[in-house]
């Protein structure tokens, strides 16, 4: 794919979000490319869940701009970028603890609804043809993240693992553009690693842009095609794995505690 | 919620008699609190205790359609075989299973607090007052829809710029709106009668038949409630009805799924103002008779106790609840004075042996369902 000249489908410019006086983040300029997968990792705290609060709605960036695919949508709420195509996972895990599995995914496809209140009272064939339609949809999502056998396990029951493949295959049911995976494989074992970057090649192969934050760096070094760096809020390289891996501040801010290593 | 739910119900109606004979006994009560929360804390761990409870959900999975059938054909039958007092006693029990379906699905449902819920069925009732009888501008049929409306207009007016808020923060906005409408009756003497209330609000009728008399009552308002609970889990089981579960699971995963939290929130709120218009309609009509005494914190209170005790989210349970808190009560007349004790601590007692109310929450059955699926 990266033969192809590429459009972007998300740019940064200048991204920055403070927290009181703090600067979580400051002037970060990114381009996604359209199809790619993309890692941003750095040290804990560098800014990169704030990085993707601030693209996603869900903290309001102090100054710069997020545009997705041309369109502006810095300060839009989180469920109108969500329904302009980008979906996310969170690193402290959010699901629907009380709803099985199915149901969670269901709660994905809202947005594909067309049938209204009153059709939901009385049961016409649009509200049936919506139902039919998404639970096809729901399940298959569901059995393309390796929970098939799952389907009616209430999202409380499952366990860590399987709640982090829940929350990938619920933000794919928004059948989103952009998919922002925040450290999808934390926790997990090399088995599992190897089946979630497995996932991610087959997510890309339907076109979905994906973004991800991780620590795993054989993940991260295994699946993409390009990394940006972030260090105390801060875009300090970009590159292909090769070359992020070779880049002396990123090995200075990962071994030698970055910016106030280099002042001493 | 659940647990402390019905702590605080429990520990509020105990505090009743107590506050009221003398302020004195403030620092006993809440040494007595203290205790019976360690107490209870113990007792609930308790391992034969919770092998009770989870007896309990299997019991009520497996019976699940019994539960329903059974209740539907003894009300039906009902009058039949009963004083016209109890029959009486049962239709405030509808009308109440109506108020607390409603407020189910914000409290239950849509995890919103909702603490002044009487208010929408006070404007409900007084909308059927004054337009059927203070100022005789229509008829109960006309009126009914309207009640609803009003109640609903009510309720997003309330909700626009409230709803934003947080947990604690909106279920003292809402407290406060029932009283605001308690006291506004009471002083709009012109629209409302004041203190003295509305008279001579008729009973309802099919062109010449009047819905007169207890029974036919009783089987009028039954339709009405039947027509809630019915339209009330058909909204549960669809995507408004898990768009409302996840919004009260998590509102940031729900916004990231691009749910409109807020619209959400504004939603099953505006529909629960609706139901309880149309009940406090009702409850115009069987009366003949309004006035803000019936309208006071104490019910809202007893609406929310009938969701939690039912089962938070349960629609069966809601109804199961206001029937259980009408009905028994009348039973306890000669204990009046100690009622509230009584009610207390039967709250207190499920917190330890049902904490998820009677029936459950819905995800409960849902999952004793699932593993008898499994089962077999």
């Amino acid at each position: 794919m990266p033969t192809m000249p590429q459009s972007d489908i998300l740019t940064t410019d200048g991204l920055s979000v403070e927290f009181g006086g703090l600067k979580a983040l400051s002037r970060v300029s990114v381009r996604v490319r359209e199809g790619e997968i993309l890692s941003v990792i750095g040290p804990n705290g560098a800014g990169k869940s704030t990085f993707f609060n601030a693209v996603t709605g869900c903290c309001r960036p102090s100054a710069g701009a997020v545009y997705l695919g041309g369109e502006r949508i810095t300060g839009l709420q989180p469920h109108e970028i969500a329904r302009r195509g980008v979906a996310r996972s969170f690193q402290n895990l959010k699901p629907f603890a009380e709803m099985s599995v199915t149901e969670n995914v269901l709660v994905g496809r809202e947005i594909h609804f067309r049938s209204g209140l009153l059709s939901a009272v009385l049961r016409g064939g649009p509200f049936r043809a919506d139902e039919r339609r998404h639970r096809a949809r729901a399940r298959d999502l569901v059995d393309f993240v390796g929970l098939a056998g799952r389907r009616n396990t209430l999202a409380r029951d499952l366990t860590y693992g399987e709640q982090k493949m829940l929350e990938i295959a619920r933000a794919l049911a928004l059948e989103p553009r952009l998919l922002l995976l925040d450290e999808p494989v934390a926790g997990m074992n090399p088995t599992e690693t190897g089946f979630v970057m497995d996932l991610v090649r087959r997510v890309q192969a339907q076109g979905i842009t994906v973004l991800i934050i991780e620590h795993d760096m054989r993940m991260v070094m295994g699946i993409s095609e390009r990394i940006y760096v972030l260090d105390h809020g801060e875009l300090i390289a970009c590159g292909t794995p090769a070359e992020v891996r070779n880049d002396p501040q990123v090995i200075a801010a990962y071994l030698g505690g970055g910016k106030n290593a280099r002042a001493h | 919620m659940g647990k402390s739910v019905f702590y605080y119900l429990g520990l509020m109606l105990v505090c009743v008699p107590f506050l009221r004979a003398n302020s004195l006994w403030l620092p006993v009560v809440f040494l007595l609190a203290w205790g019976v929360r360690r107490g209870a804390g113990a007792l609930a761990a308790n391992e034969k205790v919770a092998a009770f409870r989870e007896r309990g959900d299997r019991l009520i999975a497996r019976r699940r359609g019994g539960l329903v059938a059974l209740p539907v054909a003894a009300a039906l039958l009902l009058p039949l075989c009963s004083s016209t007092y109890l029959v009486e006693v049962v239709t405030s029990a509808f009308l109440y299973a109506i108020l607390a379906s409603a407020l189910n699905i914000t409290v239950g449902l849509t995890g919103v607090l909702v603490l002044g819920f009487i208010g929408f069925y006070a404007i409900g009732a007084y909308t059927t007052g004054i337009l059927t009888a203070k100022f005789a501008l229509c008829g109960f049929w006309v009126a009914l829809p309207l009640s609803g409306l009003a109640a609903m207009l009510f309720g997003v007016l309330l909700g626009m710029p409230t709803l934003r808020l947080k947990g604690d923060y909106l279920a003292i906005v809402t407290l406060g709106f029932g009283e605001i409408v308690r006291i506004f009756l009471n002083n709009l003497d012109r629209l409302t009668g004041g203190p003295n209330g509305i008279l001579g609000i008729r009973r309802p009728g099919f062109g010449p038949f009047t819905i007169d008399g207890a029974v036919a009552f009783y089987y009028f308002t039954f339709a009405f409630l039947a027509a809630t609970v019915f339209i009330v889990a058909r909204l549960v089981d669809s995507r408004f009805g898990r768009a409302w579960v996840a919004v009260r699971e998590n509102e940031m995963a729900a916004g990231a799924l691009g749910i409109d939290v807020f619209r959400k929130h504004l939603l099953s709120f505006s529909l629960s103002a609706f139901f309880a218009g149309i009940a406090g309609s009702l409850f115009a009509a069987k009366q003949g008779f309004i006035s803000p005494d019936s309208f006071t914190f104490y019910e809202s209170v007893l609406v929310l106790c009938m969701v939690v005790l039912g089962g938070l989210g349960n629609v069966a349970g809601a109804v199961l609840g206001a029937c259980l808190l009408i009905v028994v009560p009348e039973f306890l007349r000669e204990f009046a004075l100690y009622r509230m004790l009584v009610f207390g601590a039967v709250m207190i007692a499920f917190m330890i042996f049902r904490p998820h109310g009677i029936l459950g929450s819905r995800t409960i059955a849902l999952e004793r369902e699932d593993a008898h699926n499994a089962a077999e």
